[in-house]
């Protein structure tokens, strides 16, 4: 696969929850490419979509109540979308894996570490049992986890927090997926450990040459492993950069907030900034900019109409009014 | 873990100081004795005085508990006031009744419970899911004696397909060596025995497995509800394991928990609860044992079983605390 077909590219992507209390728009067009090799950082507050967005590219949308109503999702050029859900579980762990957010949960608790990683690899590769134990062994050597060989047989909860993070990553690895989906992977961790796991992740991909789509709603872990960054607004894409171009340039008055919003360490201090005003409700959506009732540049046009994604500079797109005179809009 | 089994094995001794206290009272405040109905309405007073002074009924009541307590520490469950016979050697006839239809009904109970169980909550609000709730619902507000006598009405004499009492057709011969039927027919590969004890145990069996049937098939359904929502259950997803791998091992294991308590209490309750339907059925167990020692005013025969029924019991829940690490490795003994 050549650098100019993607890996993964999702095109106008819908995911709605049906609920009683009406349509949530979770994901409400979003577009996005990943190449081999690369890594695309998606952040955003609590509930802006980017969680539904990796769920929905694995096929785990529970549904109902949730539906993906629109959009595309090609994987190698297929769209995933089309795919029955056996199809699907053939292409979960070996070809797209996924690390989540909270070790602590995400280990099933009565089993061995052992045979969480072992029954991952027996059903996706045609080993045998005793091949697939040294493949494990060695997958917890790589993510550097001290006596594997004793380690295989301890439960979950023997394990600290990093530890269980560099489990559930051999277990993401244990396939060589050509794409790896982390949500939020070092949240639930502290500092220094956050630190190791992230490290961890580049390694591993340099190694191993995949893709990674990393979510999460910590710039900082951004500028540490992303190439390019998706910042993600009320399901909606706000904007699109390369990282370093996003930090140095960034427009979009949401992404300046949250660039604003990083404690920094100065010798005085200074009160942290923040944005003001909470998520807005997916159920209902303001007329207009959602990010509207929340922005200090807001202006009459932002209240009524929905601004398109727009390309401003090479390779970056900032969906707002703003910059309405910049080049062209790119998306529907 | 010895040590917990140890520690918990003494914690029986006052269980069993405080059950036999209590059957003792029981048994001794309801109003009537042995003596009279041994003798009938036609006995005289002073034969009814002899047999009692012969039966040691009017020592004081401190001296009769003594007497009762002293035997059963040295292995002696005493005899029956009414046959006369050694009320150790009918347990062993009686016991193994009670417990072959007791597993037989737990069996019942446990499989079809936790299948639908599973299948409720996967298929949540399903015709499934609401069929087997309601099912479930009417199964716990059931009368087992309305069940039973149902059964016996459509099945027996309507039908003439089961038969509607006793353990096995006086026509059919068994060599007995352990005393359970199924277990005998099979281990001298009597096969006609087998079908026959099989069709006995049928309808008691369903007729007392449906409770807890019924209350292992909610429990399930909400304790796999629970437990699918869970994160590394959306992680097995996500490794893209079958879902049938996904659904009978990583959250049945994690929701056995509480359907485990369950199976347990049942189980020991069902020991000692199976008077109605043993009684319905004919089934000549230890319930309609002690449920006819009641009504003669058999003591020694009612205090005695009803203290190996209680030490059961407490052996079941013992097990069924030690069954709680093989599904939850987080839990210590201590």
């Amino acid at each position: 696969m050549t650098q100019d077909t993607p890996l993964l590219e999702v095109k106008n992507l819908h995911t709605h929850f049906f609920t009683k209390a009406g349509v949530v728009k979770a994901v409400d067009g979003i577009d996005f490419k990943v190449n081999p090799g690369e890594t695309l950082g998606i952040v955003g507050e609590s509930g802006s979509g980017k969680s539904i967005t990796a769920m929905s590219i694995l096929g785990l949308i529970p549904s109902p109540p949730g539906k993906i109503v629109e959009g595309e999702i090609n994987f190698k050029g297929e769209n995933l979308l089309n795919k029955s859900q056996k199809q699907m579980r053939k292409i979960r762990g070996p070809e797209i894996a996924m690390v989540f957010q909270d070790p602590m949960t995400s280990l099933n608790p009565v089993f061995t570490v052992e045979k969480q990683l072992l029954e991952t690899i027996l059903a996706h590769e045609n080993m045998s049992k005793k091949q697939a134990k040294e493949r494990a062994l060695e997958l917890l050597n790589l993510v550097g986890i001290p006596d594997p060989e004793n380690r295989l047989k301890n439960y979950p909860h023997e394990f600290s927090g990093g530890m269980r993070q560099r489990v559930m990553i051999a277990i993401a690895l244990s396939c060589n997926p050509s794409l790896l989906i982390a949500d939020e992977p070092t949240t639930a961790l502290d500092v220094t450990i956050q630190a190791q796991i992230l490290e961890l992740f580049k390694r591993m991909q340099k190694e191993l040459n995949m893709a990674i789509v990393m979510i999460t709603h910590d710039l900082g872990v951004v500028s540490e492993v992303c190439d390019r960054v998706m910042v993600m607004y009320a399901g909606k894409p706000a904007e699109f950069s390369e990282t370093k171009h996003l930090f140095k340039k960034g427009k979009h008055p949401y992404t300046l907030g949250l660039i604003n919003s990083i404690p920094k360490i100065t010798p005085d201090k200074q009160k942290l900034e923040a944005i003001d005003g909470v998520p807005p409700d997916l159920r209902s959506l303001p007329k207009g900019c959602s990010f509207a009732p929340r922005c200090k540049h807001v202006m009459d046009s932002c209240l009524s109409n929905d601004p398109d994604i727009r390309e401003v500079d090479d390779d970056h797109f900032v969906r707002c009014l703003l910059y309405e005179d910049s080049k062209k809009a790119v998306t529907t | 873990m010895l040590k917990y089994i140890v520690r918990r094995l003494f914690m029986l001794i006052p269980v069993l100081i405080g059950v036999s206290i209590l059957t003792f009272s029981l048994i001794h405040l309801i109003p009537g004795d042995p003596a009279r109905s041994m003798l009938g309405d036609k006995a005289t007073e002073a034969q009814l005085e002899s047999l009692q002074e012969e039966l040691g009924l009017n020592d004081p009541y401190i001296v009769q508990y003594g007497r009762f307590l002293g035997d059963i520490v040295q292995g002696d469950l005493g005899t029956s006031i009414q046959s006369k016979e050694d009320i150790a050697l009918q347990l062993l006839h009686k016991l193994p009744a009670t417990i072959e239809l007791t597993i037989f009904a737990m069996i019942l109970a446990v499989v079809v419970g936790i299948v639908a169980g599973v299948i409720a909550a996967v298929k949540q609000y399903s015709w499934f899911d609401n069929i087997s709730m309601t099912g479930a619902l009417f199964g716990v507000s059931m009368p087992i004696f309305w069940l039973g006598l149902m059964m016996i009405f459509v099945f027996s004499v309507q039908l003439q397909l089961l038969p509607p009492s006793g353990r096995m057709s006086s026509s059919i011969e068994l060599e007995t060596i352990t005393n359970f039927f199924l277990l005998d027919s099979i281990l001298t590969l009597n096969w006609a025995a087998f079908k026959d004890t099989f069709f006995h145990l049928l309808m008691p069996g369903i007729a007392l497995g449906t409770i807890p049937m019924a209350i292992i098939a909610r429990m399930t359904r909400s304790s796999m509800l629970e437990v699918m929502k869970q994160d590394y259950i959306r992680t097995a997803d996500a490794k893209g394991l079958k879902k049938h791998l996904v659904i009978f091992q990583h959250a049945l294991k994690n929701a056995f928990l509480p359907v485990l308590t369950v199976i347990g209490l049942q189980f020991g309750l069902l020991l000692g609860g199976a008077v109605l339907t043993e009684t319905i059925f004919s089934w000549p167990g230890v319930g309609r044992y002690v449920y006819l020692a009641v009504l003669g005013r058999d003591y020694p025969v009612v205090q005695s079983t009803i203290l190996i029924i209680a030490i059961i019991f407490v052996m079941v829940n013992l097990l069924t605390d030690l069954l709680y690490k093989y599904f939850d490795p987080r839990i210590k003994y201590e």
